[in-house]
């Protein structure tokens, strides 16, 4: 379907709503709504992140949980600090990093996704902000031990010694637990950064999200894969 | 209150209490029969035209879109104030223990839960009317498939729905005409369809109410309303509106193109376009009103912009607050005339609450990986799914459980979002660098999942009641639920468990969530498939039922309920669309009875 066509639909259907509208008495809410839109967009004027795709708001919300879906901003103030989103820069890279198909992590910003993640004022997130920083402070600790520099200094080798004692819980040895759990909530925050940006969803292969007429089904290449007749 | 204070200007036929799917199809029957209708909704107006976040990516939303208190589906879900909680409405628990927890989500928004819902379509058969003749569990309806059967198939005309017409068993067929055509099936569905049928369980078409194609504008409205001119020229009008779905964007957000149903985009309008139908939104509704006869006066309820009460009247009243808050509202209109609560002379408003039983398993499939890239978007549902396929077997005693469950399943290539390739580090014995980025590479596609939805049986043990010791901000007092599975439901999930491990296994692939024998392990909380119905189930006695065959409260004969709450049973089949259909056949009634002037 053309974006045309589409525009049309959309442009009757607006024009239906507005007659429906001009003819019913009582209703009222509707501008109601329209003048709480109004208030807030003159109250709150928002204050744009650095690097962040979603622009913080600082005033508050008509509700959290009836924010303005088309313009999308944050409520929440950004904890982090410069060293640690460093640090943890670095550590995206090496979990998710660039090669000759897509970008590294913190290329699209991994890291300040993570600080927007932990900064979030809900129980899980503020669970997760204690896992991070701890984290973090570990994970410097341990590359000094090691290496006698911070993990940011440290080669690729280096990174990658302590990275493979702690990449998966289950077998990772007791003193390694803990830095397990935090490599996990980084790998896991680090994936849903890198693979929500257009970079990650080419790098896999995601084409949709774009309007079609008709509704294709699988390619003959995909059915043959699979062995099917469609 | 006394009627004195009644303050409203314009006298109503009807007044509606809610607007999802039972207000919205009450609304749009009776104003275009010519009635004039005041609607109330305890949220705010809503308009998906203007408010739907189309093709937005969860980049640009907070925490990539992804599940919070506030915004429990998503961010861009199309709930507003609504949730698992709404904020200064609690509502409580009779007991904490496991498996006795009831989820309540609600949706304080002009057309309610049809904002966001599954779409999926489902009718209820024969046997589903009738489960006590059947098996000797439960109990059976007043009425029977047949006296619905013209209903579902002008719901569906009028809401548009695709499927196809199989001939299974308790699986009834439209009228021909009635059904879109459906979308081709993705690779995934239909390699679950070719592994299926080793295991001889059907895989058909879905039926969802989303427009794979344009209404026919021209025809359709002739034959809904063959005698109203009216009903004609605004289903018309809004019909021709509704553009054919473009096969990209989440329905869980709603639809600007009103390519999929909501009330807000297919009831509303037409309703509105009659001018007989006002609507109040923010009005929190605590009680009916009865006049000294016992009759339904009107509607007291707290406009939530000025926390004040406020009074409206009609000569019927028609509640469709959804099931639980239906009863809710039942029980607190108390007087000397029903001490226990309007219509409660049974004492069967609250009782016999039913969800559907939900368990589910997921897996990965080798076949799928490394796949070439293609669009599965789709419909952003499933286009396959399996009806319940064991009648026989059930009704010759062989299963452990008496009623059955449709499969609904995904996966594939959709849109990656919040938790994208979480389960990865676990799937790959935690990989990461070139290891990680070459298994999500490999990996996307190759996953899936099944749910099913079981029939529960109504039991004494699940009801809500009105909790005496807590009201809510607007001073109305609030629910207490009570929650109890039985043996059946506990047999079924734990059959639904291993179902799907074998799906999983004949598509040559490995389940990647636990798979439980114990039923109590694998069932999901009551109410979180966000099917309750029942609390005042319709019945051929006023001794053990709230209403009668046309769901008119059988003491109050100028009171309907168009919700779920009349359900008698709740099938496999996803209620909303027999919410429709009965509530299009109630609507029908009350004009028919305003008519003869016996209410």
């Amino acid at each position: 379907m053309s974006d045309e066509k589409l525009n049309l639909s959309r442009r009757s259907a607006l024009r239906l709503i507005a007659t429906t509208a001009a003819s019913v008495p009582v209703i009222g809410c509707a501008e109601k709504v329209a003048e709480k839109t109004v208030e807030k967009a003159a109250k709150s004027a928002p204050v744009e992140a650095p690097r962040n795709p979603v622009p913080v708001r600082k005033a508050p919300l008509r509700s959290p949980t009836d924010p303005d879906l088309l313009n999308p901003t944050i409520h929440w103030d950004f904890v982090l600090e410069e060293g640690e989103l460093v640090t943890l820069a670095a550590l995206c890279d090496v979990i998710i990093p660039a090669d000759e198909i897509s970008p590294s992590a913190s290329e699209v910003g991994a890291h300040h996704y993570i600080n927007e993640y932990v900064s979030a004022p809900y129980d899980n997130n503020k669970a997760d902000l204690i896992t991070v920083r701890g984290g973090v402070v570990w994970l410097d600790s341990e590359s000094k031990r090691r290496f006698q520099r911070p993990f940011t200094e440290l080669d690729g080798t280096q990174k990658t010694a302590i990275c493979d004692d702690i990449k998966w819980e289950k077998t990772a040895r007791a003193e390694f637990k803990a830095g397990a759990r935090f490599f996990a909530k980084v790998r896991n925050l680090a994936a849903t950064a890198f693979y929500t940006t257009e970079a990650g969803m080419a790098d896999i292969g995601y084409v949709g999200n774009k309007p079609t007429a008709v509704f294709a089904g699988p390619p003959p290449e995909v059915l043959a894969r699979l062995g099917l007749d469609g | 209150m006394s009627s004195e204070q009644f303050n409203n200007q314009k006298e109503y036929d009807a007044l509606i209490v809610g607007s999802g799917a039972g207000g919205g199809m009450a609304a749009y029957v009776l104003a275009t029969a010519g009635l004039k209708v005041l609607m109330l909704e305890a949220g705010r107006s809503y308009d998906p035209v203007k408010e739907t976040p189309m093709f937005n990516l969860p980049k640009d939303a907070p925490l990539r879109g992804g599940s919070t208190p506030d915004k429990p589906f998503g961010f861009y879900d199309a709930t507003v104030d609504g949730g698992w909680q709404v904020p200064g409405e609690p509502y409580t628990q009779g007991s904490t223990a496991p498996g006795r927890k009831f989820d309540w989500w609600r949706a304080r928004m002009l057309g309610g839960r049809t904002n966001h819902w599954g779409r999926i379509s489902l009718r209820m058969g024969e046997y589903d009317f009738k489960p006590y003749s059947r098996d000797g569990l439960g109990f059976d309806w007043p009425i029977g498939y047949e006296d619905l059967a013209p209903y579902y198939d002008k719901t569906e005309m009028l809401i548009g729905v695709y499927g196809t017409n199989e001939g299974l068993e308790n699986t009834p067929d439209s009228s021909d005409g009635v059904l879109l055509p459906p979308p081709k099936p993705r690779a995934y569905e239909l390699l679950a369809k070719k592994a299926c049928e080793k295991l001889d369980i059907p895989v058909i078409p879905s039926h969802l109410a989303i427009l794979s194609e344009r209404l026919d504008h021209e025809n359709i409205p002739q034959k809904l309303f063959p005698d109203n001119k009216l009903a004609q020229e605004v289903t018309r009008q809004s019909m021709q509106s509704r553009a054919a779905c473009f096969w990209a964007t989440p329905c869980g957000r709603g639809c600007s193109i009103k390519a999929n149903f909501q009330s807000t985009t297919v009831l509303l309008p037409p309703a509105l376009a009659t001018g007989n139908l006002d609507i109040i939104t923010d009005a929190m509704v605590r009680e009916v009103t009865v006049d000294k006869k016992g009759r339904a006066s009107g509607v007291l309820y707290v406009d939530k912009n000025t926390r004040r009460e406020e009074y409206a009247t009609a000569r019927v009243v028609v509640v469709a607050a959804s099931a639980a808050e239906t009863s809710r509202i039942l029980l607190n209109s108390k007087s000397p005339l029903f001490p226990d609560g309007l219509a409660n002379g049974s004492g069967a408003v609250g009782k016999y609450l039913m969800d559907t039983v939900g368990a589910g398993v997921s897996g990965q499939i080798p076949a799928l990986e490394n796949l070439p890239p293609h669009n599965e978007d789709g419909a952003s549902a499933m286009h396959m799914y399996m009806p319940w396929w064991k009648y026989k077997e059930q009704l010759r005693g062989e299963l452990n459980f008496a009623r059955g469950y449709h499969i609904e399943f995904g996966g594939g290539r959709s849109m990656p979002g919040a938790g994208a390739f979480g389960g990865m580090g676990d799937f790959t014995g935690g990989a990461y660098g070139s290891d990680f980025k070459e298994a999500c590479r490999r990996y996307y596609g190759s996953f899936v999942w099944f749910d099913g939805r079981g029939e529960m049986i109504p039991n004494e043990d699940s009801y809500c009641e009105i909790d005496k010791d807590k009201v809510d901000q607007w001073g109305i007092p609030v629910l207490k639920f009570h929650w109890k599975w039985s043996e059946q439901e506990l047999n079924q999930a734990a059959h639904m468990h291993k179902t799907f491990a074998e799906i999983i296994e004949a598509m040559g692939g490995k389940t990647t969530s636990p798979v439980h024998s114990d039923g109590a392990k694998a069932i999901i909380n009551g109410g979180a498939i966000i099917h309750e119905v029942g609390t005042t189930r319709m019945g051929s006695s006023p001794k053990d039922s709230v209403l009668n065959p046309y769901c008119q409260a059988w003491e109050v004969p100028n009171l309907f309920i168009t919700d779920g709450a009349p359900f008698v049973s709740n099938a496999d089949k996803n209620p909303t669309l027999t919410i429709m259909a009965l509530a299009w056949r109630t609507s029908d009634y009350i004009v028919e009875q305003l008519k003869q002037r016996s209410i």
